[in-house]
C-alpha cells in the first residue's frame, strides 16, 4: 500500500489486514520498551494546516514509536501565512527526501491531489480532509468495536462487556459482520461519518445514520446506510451494537446554530445523547465518540464518563491503528508498491 | 526441479529428541529454561522441544513463546511489506532466564539477529542459546547455533524447506533444486 487516501480504498482483506496488523501493534505498546527501530532512518512530515490536536500527536506518537523522524508543520509561523500555496509547500518537504507525509487540510481532495502529483514521491496518509474523508480514525473506530464486540460475542452474551477484550489471536481475520453501527449528528460536515460508512459496511456491519434534515448531505440515500431522522425511533427499530456521537462542527457553521438546527438546546433534546437514552440502549451497546466532545450538547457527561463509553479507549487504538499504517505505506520496496 | 529429502519423520522426531537433551545437560538441568519459537516454522519446533524437555524433566514447568522479529529485520524497504505476526511471552517473562531460540533453517543470521534485537527489547535473559534443526550455511553475520538437528552444506542456488506435520501435513526435510 503506497497511500492511505479514503477508508473507501479499502477492500475487506485489506481492512481486516490493517486492524489485526494494529492489535500486534497494540501488543507491543504494553512493554516497557515501547519503541520499535522499524522505520528507522525514515522521515515523517506531519502536514497540518487545520488545527489537530489528538490526530497530530496520536500521528507523532506512532511514527516515533516506530523510530521514524517526524517534522511537525503548522500554517501559523510558516511561509503558508505568507501565502505559499500548498504545491510549493510539498515540493519543499519532497526536496528534503521525506519519505511519508501525513496531510490534514481543510480542502476536501487534497491529499488525493498531492498523492496523484509530480511534486513529491513520498507516501501520503490522509488524515483528515474537509468534509471528505478520515480513513485512519474509520480504522480505529473499527479497531474498537472489534475489540469490544467481536469474538468474545460469541460466547458470553452482553453482560461483561468491560471484562472481555478479546485478544490478537481471537480477532485475527474477523470483520464486523453482523453489527449494528448507529452514527448520530452532524453527518453534513462530518468526514468520519463518511469514512465510518465506507470502512464498516466493508466490514460487514450495518449502519444508519441518525441527523436533522439540515445536517444531512445531498445524496446520502446513495450512501450504503440507513437514514433516519428521529434519534427515538431509530434506537427503538434497530438497537445499536455501536453507538457513535458525532461532534456539532460550529467552526463549520455560521453562527450559533448555524441555521442548522433551531437552537442548541433543541439540537441536544432530538439528538443528544443524555441519561434516559443511554439507559435504554441494549446491554452490549458501547458509546464513541471521536473527539473533541460538545459535552451538554451532543452528548452528556453521564454518556461520556460512564461504563460504556469507550471514547478513551478509542484514543489509545489511534496510536496502534496509526502505527499499523505507517508500517504498512512506508516499508516494502518501491517497485512492489508501484 | 530436483527434490531430495534429506531428512524423514522419524529422523526430524530424533533429531528434536536430541537437542530437548542437550539442551538440558547444557544447561545443567531444567532450572530458569524459556523456549521460545520464531515464526512460522520455529513456533511448532518450539512446542516440540518443549514437550520433549518436559517428558525428560517432568517437573519442568514449562515455559513456552512465540517471537516475531518482522518489525526488527534489516530488509523491510527490500522485499513487498511483510505481515507482523504474533509475540507471545511466558508468563514469567524472559528476564535471567535462560532463553533457547528455535527456527527451522539457519543460513543468512540475519533472521537472528533480529531476534536478539527483539528480545533486548522484551527484558533482559542470563543467556540466550539458539537451536536449529537444520544449518544449511552461507552465514552474513558472525552467527553461530548451540544446537543444531543436521548440518547441511548447501549451494546457494538450492533451497532447503522444512516440512512440519502442524504446517504442511507430514515432517521431513528437502532440498528443492539440488544437483541433478
Amino acid at each position: 500500500m503506497k497511500h492511505l487516501l479514503s477508508a473507501a480504498d479499502l477492500s475487506r482483506d485489506q481492512a481486516i489486514g490493517l486492524l489485526d496488523l494494529a492489535e500486534q501493534m497494540a501488543a507491543t505498546q504494553g512493554r516497557e520498551i515501547k519503541k520499535l527501530p522499524t522505520l528507522r532512518g525514515k522521515t515523517v512530515v506531519n502536514l497540518f494546516f487545520e488545527d489537530s490536536t489528538r490526530t497530530r500527536i496520536s500521528f507523532e506518537t506512532a511514527a516515533k514509536r516506530l523510530s521514524a523522524d517526524v517534522i511537525n508543520f503548522s500554517p501559523k509561523g510558516s511561509s503558508v501565512s505568507k501565502g505559499e500555496s500548498l504545491k510549493d509547500t510539498v515540493l519543499t518537504l519532497g526536496a528534503m527526501r521525506t519519505d511519508g507525509i501525513v496531510v490534514r487540510h481543510s480542502a476536501s481532495g487534497a491529499p488525493f491531489q498531492i498523492a496523484h502529483s509530480t511534486w513529491t514521491d513520498a507516501s501520503v496518509i490522509n488524515a483528515g480532509d474537509g468534509t471528505h474523508q478520515h480513513p485512519t480514525q474509520a480504522l480505529l473506530d473499527a479497531m474498537t468495536i472489534r475489540r469490544q464486540l467481536v469474538g468474545a460475542a460469541a460466547g458470553q452474551g452482553g453482560a461483561r462487556r468491560r471484562e472481555r477484550t478479546a485478544d490478537a489471536a481471537v480477532l485475527k481475520g474477523q470483520g464486523l459482520d453482523g453489527l449494528e453501527v448507529m452514527i448520530v449528528g452532524d453527518v453534513l460536515h462530518s468526514r468520519v461519518a463518511r469514512s465510518g460508512v465506507d470502512l464498516f459496511t466493508t466490514l460487514g456491519a450495518r449502519v444508519t445514520l441518525v441527523a436533522p434534515a439540515t445536517l444531512l448531505p445531498v445524496g446520502v440515500e446513495t450512501w450504503p446506510a440507513r437514514v433516519c431522522y428521529d434519534l427515538d425511533r431509530a434506537l427503538a427499530a434497530t438497537p445499536p451494537d455501536a453507538l457513535m456521537m458525532l461532534r456539532v462542527q460550529r467552526e463549520r457553521m455560521s453562527s450559533a446554530g448555524g441555521g442548522f438546527f433551531p437552537s442548541p438546546q433543541e439540537y441536544s433534546r432530538e439528538y443528544g445523547l443524555d441519561a434516559r437514552r443511554l439507559a435504554a440502549l441494549p446491554a452490549q451497546a458501547i458509546v464513541m465518540h471521536p473527539g473533541p466532545m460538545n459535552r451538554g450538547l451532543e452528548i452528556a457527561s453521564e454518556a461520556a464518563d460512564g461504563r460504556r463509553s469507550v471514547i478513551v479507549e478509542q484514543v489509545a487504538n489511534g496510536v496502534a491503528v496509526r502505527m499499523a499504517v505507517l508500517y504498512s505505506t512506508l516499508t516494502g520496496s518501491k517497485e512492489g508498491a508501484l | 526441479m530436483a527434490v531430495a529429502e534429506v531428512l524423514d519423520g522419524p529422523d526430524v522426531a530424533r533429531a528434536i529428541q536430541r537437542i530437548a537433551h542437550e539442551i538440558l545437560e547444557r544447561n545443567h538441568g531444567p532450572a530458569g529454561l524459556v523456549v521460545i519459537g520464531i515464526p512460522t516454522r520455529g513456533v511448532p519446533l518450539a512446542a516440540r522441544l518443549a514437550h520433549g524437555i518436559g517428558q525428560i524433566e517432568p517437573s519442568w514447568e514449562q515455559a513456552l513463546g512465540q517471537l516475531d522479529v518482522t518489525m526488527y529485520r534489516d530488509d523491510l524497504s527490500r522485499a513487498p511489506t511483510r505481515s507482523v505476526g504474533l509475540t507471545q511471552l511466558p508468563a514469567g517473562g524472559i528476564d535471567g532466564a535462560t532463553v533457547v531460540l528455535v527456527d527451522d533453517v539457519l543460513y543468512s543470521g540475519r533472521t537472528i539477529r533480529a531476534a536478539l534485537d527483539a528480545l533486548a527489547d522484551l527484558g533482559r535473559p542470563k543467556a540466550v542459546r539458539l537451536a536449529v534443526l537444520v544449518d544449511r550455511g552461507h552465514r552474513e553475520l558472525p552467527i553461530r547455533a548451540d544446537h543444531v538437528g543436521k548440518n547441511l552444506p548447501t549451494a546457494l542456488a538450492e533451497r532447503v524447506r522444512v516440512l512440519l506435520s502442524e504446517t504442511d501435513g507430514r515432517d521431513a526435510v528437502v532440498i528443492e533444486g539440488a544437483r541433478p
